[in-house]
């Protein structure tokens, strides 16, 4: 076979056999921040057959310091996370196919994403997406890996559906929805020591090696050099509704309600507009350029004021910055946008 | 008390008597654990009937949403 993966052919477990099989699969990458590009950089490297990656942001400055292959120039120009990785991996290995979406995910989108896709890669941001991942895992049984990190402590665990917990069932068994956004800082090192440990369990998948998975929900400390790996089995729930006997999927209907969402950390509110009109981003520009100050790339327009930051995508999404309250953004996307 | 939470000996006071004492003592800002007692997972409505002893194994596990 190809030089390119002989180090990995070389290696027993994976073989001849198993980078064959690499090269069949599909995979999908939920979220193009850090844990994304550096899931996505792997398996590029590695051989897969096609990654799709949804994402629904743009790079800033301060993605930099750890989001890897991304560049001041991504920066500069706002360049669509999804669309800049699909341009740096095409160039690291031409072979894999990528598909790059620029999208919020909703059950609906995620539902058109998984037809032919063999393992889903949680790189996303927050608890709403992955809850929606679940529902679609355990729907059309296909296993996903949950990789979250803050400051510097990292936590995983691989989802076998018909086999182990789901993250619904573990979710149930944290006291008070204790779940909080995250704005304590991040360090470099944990996303790679957790994105390390999605890539390992995704090739064992992928390469028919199940019998070598982990099992085991780890989490770790780089800071406090703590480092935990528990067995969760118990916690499966025969009455789960995502995952038990009779399932309803409740976060597949979730779709209604996220018309607005604040953005962990960032400050920032996201809308997503009822209709599915698709707006014209020129015509939008030099309506608001007597206003404010409009940049545009071929992806989204960004609109500042002297208090806040509008950033409109061709999908009619507008990314409010300068606010973390729902109905402030609410008011300003009227104002401006309709 | 000592006790060997995530791996750590810690000394903690003779107050803390169950789970549950445990988790506000550790997760006061980010109570989003599971927990392993002496190897067993709980479930969250056994966190304030399962008492601790001296040399307990705790582990507590924090779901973060960060990616
Ligand atoms: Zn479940």
């Amino acid at each position: 076979m190809e030089q390119r993966y002989s180090r990995q052919i070389l290696f027993s477990p994976i073989g001849t056999e198993g980078q064959r099989k690499l090269r069949q699969t599909h995979l999908l990458i939920i979220g193009a921040g850090a844990l994304g590009t550096s899931i996505a950089e792997m398996f590029t490297r590695a051989g897969a057959g096609k990654i799709t990656i949804a994402d629904r942001d743009y790079v800033e400055w301060s993605n930099l310091q750890r989001q890897q292959l991304y560049t001041e120039e991504d920066a500069q120009n706002r360049t669509p996370k999804a669309i800049a990785l699909k341009e740096k991996l095409e160039a690291i290995n031409r072979d894999v196919r990528i598909e790059a979406h620029v999208t919020d995910v909703t059950p609906r989108i995620l539902e058109e994403f998984v037809g032919g896709v063999d393992l889903m890669l949680d790189a996303t941001d927050n608890f709403d997406i992955r809850m929606v991942m679940n529902d679609i895992s355990q729907k059309h049984s296909i296993p996903w890996i949950y990789g979250a990190v803050v400051g510097s402590y990292g936590i995983s665990y691989t989802i076998i559906p018909g086999e182990t917990p789901c993250l619904h069932c573990m979710m149930e068994q944290i006291p008070l929805g204790g779940l909080t956004c995250d704005t304590a800082g991040i360090i470099s090192p944990i996303v790679q020591l957790v994105t390390a440990h999605q890539a390992a369990e995704g090739l064992k998948i992928l390469t028919g090696n199940r019998d070598a998975l982990r099992e085991k929900l780890i989490s770790f400390d780089l800071w406090s050099n703590q480092y935990s790996s528990i067995d969760v089995q118990r916690l499966k729930n025969d009455s789960c509704s995502s995952c038990g006997a009779s399932p309803s999927y409740p976060f597949l209907d979730y779709e209604n309600q996220t018309r607005t969402a604040v953005l962990c950390g960032r400050d920032t509110v996201q809308i997503r507009p009822s209709s599915k009109h698709k707006p014209d981003l020129k015509r939008t520009a030099e309506d608001l350029s007597p206003l404010g100050e409009v940049e545009q790339n071929p992806f989204l327009l960004s609109f500042s004021t002297d208090a806040n930051r509008l950033v409109l995508f061709q999908d009619g999404r507008v990314l409010v910055h300068g606010t973390s309250d729902v109905s402030e953004a609410r008011s300003l996307y009227h104002r401006y946008f309709g | 008390m000592e006790l060997l939470v995530n791996g750590t000996m810690m000394h903690l006071s003779d107050n803390i008597k169950t789970v549950s004492d445990v988790i506000d003592y550790f997760t006061a800002d980010r109570p989003a654990v599971v927990v392993e007692h002496n190897g067993n997972i709980l479930t969250k409505e056994s966190h304030s009937t399962v008492n601790i002893k001296d040399g307990d194994k705790i582990e507590l596990v924090n779901f973060v949403g960060g990616g």
